[in-house]
C-alpha cells in the first residue's frame, strides 16, 4: 500500500526529521533525501529565520508536517489560534498529510508540553474522534494519528491500547502513523506482546510509520530518540511492513544528533526490510 | 487550571469525566518536585500520594503507581527547566545556578505554560520578577532588565515582519499627518544597565565553555576559568533589539534618536516625533538616523500592535 487516502495518495519513501544541526549541511550539500518531516510548532511563527529556512528547504525537498501539541485526546476544545496558524503552515508546505499524537497534554488551557497517555475508554475515543474530525475538516487535509510511548496505564481503561487506537481511527475515519518504536517501548513498560498490537490495528489505515531509538533503564524503557534503531524494533518494522505494505517511513533522531550522513544512513536501513517485504509479496 | 476533583473518576463515561481525570493527572504532574527530584509524598489535601496515585494509575511488576506518576512529574519539570535555561542564559549567569533555579520553579508554578509552544514560556518572566522581588533581591532591577532583554531577543528572532514603508509613502504624506509603525520584531529598551554587552559576554563565555568541554581531558581549571562574567554596573543604556537579514542585532541609540522612535511607536505624527527629539538635534542628524532606520526596514504602517517601548 504505497499510497492511500490517509497520506493524500502520496508515494513517499524514507525520510528523516529536519533538525537544526543539519541545516547547514542540507542547504550547502543538497543531499538526496526522499522527504523531510518538520515539527509543525517550530515553524508556526510569524517571521524570521525559521520561515526563511523552511522556504529554502521547500524549494528543494518534499516536507511532511508532524505536530506535538494538537492533543487530540484533551477534553478541551481545539484552540482556534493554534488551528489558524497550523492551516497557514499547511498552505505554505503543501504537506500531503499531517500527523499528531493520540494523547492529551493540556487541560483548561494549561500546557504540560508532554504526550500523555489516554485512558482507553469508549467515551474518550468518541471525544477524541470528534476532535480529529473537526480539525481535519478545518485543515482540509488527511490526518494520521500516532500511537505514543507510555509509562503509565489507568484503572479506568476499558480496552487495550490497540483497540483504543482502532476505535478512534474508525470513528474519525482517519489514518494511523504507526510508530513501531513506541509500540516496542510501551510493550516492555506494560508487558504486552508488540506483535499483538501490530497484528490488530487496521492496516489499510496506516499512512506513515516512525522508527527510532530508545534507552533501557533497570525498570522501564524511555523513548529517547537518541540512538540508532535497535534490532527488535527493526524486526517489528519488518513485520508491520509485511502487513501494511510499503509505507512512508521516518527515522526520528532528536537528541545527541550525529552527522547528517549517519542519521540518513540509519534511516536508509529501512530499505532492507522494505525489499524483504517486496520479495515476500512476489 | 481549575482545581482537580477530590478523587479521580473511577469510570470515564463522558467528556466531563475525561476532563476531571485530566485535571487530576495534570495537577499531579505540574506540582513541584521535592529537593531530591521526586514526586511529593502528600497530595494537595494531605493524603499520602501513594494512595492517590493508586486510585487511577495501575502499578506493574516493576513500578508502583507512585513511581509511574513520578516519571511524568520529573519529565515535566526537567523539560521546562531546560527550556527556560535555554531562553535565559544571561539571567542564569547573573543570578547563579541556585537563585535561578528557585526563580524558575516559582515562576513556572505561578505562570505555567498557556501556549502550545515553549517559545512563549518566558514571556511573563519580567513581570513575575518585579512582582516577587524577594526571589532576586538584591538584584531585582538587573534581573528584570535581563528578562526583558532576553524576551525581546525571542521576539526579534521570529516575530512578525510587516510590509516596509517605502520612500514613496513618505513623499506622499505630509509629516504633520504621517504616522509610522515600528516593525513588531523591533523592541526599544530603556535600560539602567548595559544588558546588551553583558548578554554578548555571557554568550561568548558559554560558547567557549562548550568548546572546552568538548575537548577530551579538559581540566577543572579550564572550566573554572569560564565560570563568571562580571555583572554589569549601572549605566543608562538605550537599545533596539531587532533583526536584519534574519540575524539578531542590538543597536545602541542616542537619547534623541530613541525619543523619536519611542514617539513614533506611541502613534505621534512624524513632525511631532521629531519635535520630541529636543532642541539640540540638527536636521542632518535626524536625516542620517532615518536613513539607517529605513535601510534596516524598521518602519511599517502604524497599526494596532501598541507600544513597542519597554522602560
Amino acid at each position: 500500500m504505497p499510497a492511500n487516502r490517509f497520506n493524500g495518495h502520496s508515494d513517499y519513501g524514507i525520510g528523516i526529521g529536519l533538525r537544526v544541526p543539519h541545516y547547514a549541511h542540507i542547504l550547502s550539500k543538497k543531499p538526496v533525501v526522499d522527504w523531510f518531516e518538520i515539527i509543525s510548532e517550530n515553524f508556526m511563527v510569524e517571521g524570521g529565520r525559521p520561515l526563511e529556512l523552511l522556504d529554502r528547504i521547500l524549494e528543494q525537498y518534499r516536507v511532511v508536517q508532524h505536530g506535538v501539541s494538537m492533543y487530540f485526546g484533551s477534553a478541551d476544545r481545539p484552540d482556534r489560534t493554534h488551528l489558524r496558524r497550523l492551516k497557514a503552515l499547511v498552505k505554505r508546505t503543501k504537506t500531503p498529510w499531517l500527523s499528531d499524537h493520540l494523547c492529551w497534554g493540556s487541560v483548561d488551557g494549561t500546557y504540560t508540553h508532554d504526550l500523555l497517555p489516554m485512558p482507553y475508554t469508549f467515551a474518550a475515543a468518541r471525544r477524541t474522534a470528534e476532535k480529529i474530525r473537526q480539525i481535519r475538516d478545518y485543515l482540509e487535509i488527511p490526518i494520521c494519528v500516532e500511537n505514543v510511548s507510555s509509562y503509565a496505564e489507568f484503572h479506568a481503561s476499558e480496552m487495550t491500547e490497540w483497540e483504543f487506537l482502532t476505535e478512534v481511527v474508525e470513528l474519525a475515519d482517519c489514518g494511523i502513523l504507526l510508530d513501531v518504536n513506541n509500540i516496542y517501548v510501551s510493550s516492555k513498560n506494560h508487558g504486552f506482546n508488540p506483535y499483538d498490537y501490530v497484528n490488530n490495528v487496521p492496516h489499510h489505515r496506516v499512512g506513515q510509520m516512525h522508527i527510532a531509538g530508545h534507552t533501557k533503564f533497570e525498570k522501564y524503557i524511555l523513548d529517547t530518540h537518541d540512538h540508532p534503531v535497535l534490532d527488535p524494533v527493526w524486526k517489528l518494522y519488518a513485520h508491520a511492513t509485511r502487513l501494511c505494505g510499503i509505507t512512508a517511513t521516518l527515522l526520528e533522531w532528536d537528541d545527541k544528533i550525529p552527522s547528517f550522513d549517519e542519521v540518513h544512513g540509519e534511516a536508509l536501513k529501512a530499505n532492507e526490510f522494505i525489499d524483504g517485504a517486496k520479495r515476500a509479496a512476489v | 487550571m481549575k482545581p482537580p476533583p477530590k478523587h479521580a473518576p473511577p469510570r470515564i463515561g463522558s467528556t466531563a469525566d475525561l476532563r476531571s481525570f485530566q485535571r487530576m493527572m495534570a495537577t499531579a504532574i505540574v506540582r513541584p518536585l521535592t529537593s531530591g527530584d521526586g514526586l511529593q509524598s502528600r497530595w494537595i489535601d494531605g493524603r499520602p500520594m501513594e494512595r492517590v496515585a493508586a486510585e487511577f494509575i495501575k502499578p506493574n511488576d516493576r513500578l508502583t503507581s507512585f513511581e509511574r506518576l513520578q516519571l511524568y512529574n520529573r519529565m515535566y519539570w526537567f523539560r521546562l527547566f531546560d527550556a527556560i535555561r535555554d531562553d535565559c542564559p544571561g539571567l542564569l549567569a547573573a543570578l547563579g545556578e541556585r537563585a535561578f533555579s528557585r526563580l524558575a520553579q516559582a515562576y513556572l508554578e505561578r505562570c505555567p505554560s498557556r501556549s502550545f509552544t515553549l517559545r512563549n514560556l518566558s514571556s511573563r518572566l519580567e513581570r513575575f520578577i518585579l512582582d516577587e522581588p524577594r526571589l532576586t533581591a538584591p538584584r531585582t532591577a538587573l534581573a528584570a532588565e535581563i528578562a526583558r532583554f532576553e524576551w525581546a531577543q525571542t521576539v526579534a528572532f521570529d516575530g512578525e515582519a510587516r510590509p516596509v514603508i517605502t520612500p514613496a509613502h513618505f513623499a506622499r504624506t505630509p509629516p504633520s499627518r504621517l504616522r509610522l509603525g515600528l516593525q513588531p520584531y523591533v523592541t526599544l529598551l530603556r535600560l539602567r544597565y548595559p544588558i546588551d554587552t553583558y548578554v554578548i559576554a555571557v554568550k561568548r563565555r558559554d560558547a567557549l565553555r562548550s568548546e572546552a568541554s568538548n575537548t577530551r581531558g579538559a581540566s577543572a581549571a579550564v572550566h573554572r576559568a569560564f565560570r563568571r562574567v562580571a555583572r554589569p554596573r549601572a549605566r543608562r543604556t538605550l537599545v533596539a533589539v531587532h533583526r536584519h537579514n534574519n540575524r539578531l542585532f542590538y543597536k545602541r541609540l542616542e537619547p534623541a534618536a530613541f525619543r523619536i522612535l519611542e514617539a513614533l511607536a506611541a502613534g505621534r505624527t512624524l513632525s511631532r516625533a521629531i519635535a520630541e527629539a529636543g532642541p539640540g538635534v540638527r536636521p542632518d542628524q535626524v536625516k542620517a538616523w532615518f536613513k539607517v532606520w529605513m535601510t534596516l526596514g524598521w518602519f511599517c504602517a502604524f497599526g494596532n500592535k501598541g507600544r513597542r517601548t519597554a522602560s
